[in-house]
């Protein structure tokens, strides 16, 4: 059956009809604060329940369980903390208790309660999220630019802003009614922030052999400069499933949420926000979430030992390669073979041929894939 | 956190549970039996979404080609 969500509740935040008129002529006559588009993102998040069950940002008390336990206050586990950052004079006169409207673009985009204003100490949060304080690992570059105070409280989302990828993103409602409607009653969810690979290809349909389906979930949202843009990986992921995958179990759909680069905790994290899209079972891969070597290649899968409560299976699937001998996609687990008939996937060789036009051989991208790639001028981030 | 009450299991069960919990790492045989019964619980639960919005989204996932 498709999974419960996360804390018991799918939260729904978002305010529709005439509550939603006059919630929107308030926000134009209370205190405002702009905000970037990132937190935008973690506001839909909130709002359409994907980050159930939080019903805004962060409290002090549930940031701090959340970076030192990496659960919740009431022990829902949680492992990246959500929370919105200001600068003290934007919030001059205010207090707590105080209703503030959020805009983005000049345009009123949610209410906020304030619950708490609290100070952080990014180094600390630093240490703790990415296990790491160099300033040269996005994640942490990320947080040392963010503003010196939070603010806590719950929200309510007014308007999605205009987004280019709406036929494409589907909300945790969504995703459980379509999954319904299929008669899916265990669901494998892939995380992807790249164009699929034959690895990544193995890795799914490996899931598949024993789940109805199958929702591959690209992340739509801030990538660091050199991953690939996000309208590439959703046009390279529709050419891999009209070539090679059954039309009735697999849904692609893109996942509106920043991407942090905090190796473990955001597997974790990862998984969580599939269950509240109605997966039964989470695809953990190499390297899940990391950068750089900040963190063991297979340091994830070691976390999820301490969230026996997650709610979700992860699956930890290795690696996956192309052995002469085997005369396919296998793994360590799978192949008997040595290192002189394997011929590994390197995403560095495949982004260095993609990036002169050339097509990487088909042990390690699809043609079909890599012709869609190689149409697009530049397919990276800047 | 939601209101505790107290039930009774035999003591065969609640060793077992006590076993159980501690192999699978749970805190306590409560967390254990909670977890287990929310995992079984009809999958709907904890969704709130009218008729009229479910036909909402059901139009929407036809428009797109997802169902």
């Amino acid at each position: 059956m498709v999974n419960r969500p996360h804390g018991g509740r799918l939260v729904n935040r978002v305010v529709k009809g005439r509550r939603k008129e006059a919630l929107l002529e308030e926000a134009l006559e209370i205190p405002r604060i702009s905000i970037s588009y990132e937190r935008v993102i973690d506001l839909l998040d909130i709002a359409h329940g994907a980050f159930s069950p939080l019903e805004g940002f962060l409290v002090q008390e549930d940031y701090l369980h959340v970076l030192h336990d990496m659960r919740l206050h009431d022990d829902t586990p949680w492992t990246i903390p959500i929370i919105l950052d200001v600068d003290p004079d934007e919030i001059v006169g205010l207090k707590e208790g105080d209703d503030i409207a959020l805009f983005y673009d000049d345009k009123p985009i949610a209410l906020m309660k304030i619950e708490e204003v609290y100070g952080w100490d990014k180094k600390i949060h630093s240490q703790l999220v990415y296990k790491t304080t160099d300033v040269n690992h996005p994640g942490v570059a990320k947080t040392m630019e963010r503003k010196e105070l939070l603010i806590g409280g719950r929200i309510d989302l007014l308007n999605d802003p205009p987004n280019r990828f709406s036929d494409i993103v589907l909300w945790p409602i969504e995703t459980r009614v379509l999954f319904r409607e299929k008669g899916w009653r265990t669901i494998a969810a892939f995380q992807t922030r790249n164009v699929p690979h034959r690895g990544h290809e193995y890795v799914q349909k490996a899931a598949l052999t024993f789940t109805d389906g199958l929702l591959i979930h690209p992340l739509l949202g801030w990538k660091k400069k050199g991953d690939y843009k996000d309208e590439v990986i959703i046009r390279a992921y529709k050419a891999l499933i009209e070539h090679y995958y059954p039309k009735n179990v697999v849904v692609l759909t893109g996942l509106m949420m920043n991407m942090h680069y905090a190796g473990p905790r955001e597997a974790i994290h990862h998984a969580i926000v599939r269950k509240n899209f109605g997966a039964t079972h989470f695809i953990v891969g190499r390297d899940h979430a990391g950068v750089g070597n900040y963190y063991g290649p297979y340091e994830a899968w070691e976390l999820f030992n301490e969230f026996p409560d997650l709610g979700i299976t992860p699956l930890f699937i290795r690696e996956a390669f192309y052995c002469r001998k085997c005369g396919g996609m296998v793994t360590e687990k799978t192949c008997p073979h040595t290192d002189q008939d394997r011929l590994k996937i390197s995403g560095t060789r495949i982004r260095a041929m993609l990036r002169k036009g050339e097509i990487p051989p088909e042990h390690m991208m699809r043609p079909e894939v890599a012709k869609v790639i190689i149409e697009f001028e530049n397919p990276f981030v800047e | 956190m939601s209101e505790k009450i107290k039930i009774e299991i035999s003591k065969e069960v609640y060793e077992k549970a006590v076993k159980l919990a501690e192999e699978a790492g749970f805190p306590s045989v409560e967390a254990l039996i909670e977890f287990l019964i929310e995992e079984a619980s009809e999958s709907t639960e904890g969704e709130e979404i009218s008729k009229e919005d479910e036909e909402k989204i059901k139009e929407r996932l036809r428009d797109l080609g997802y169902i």
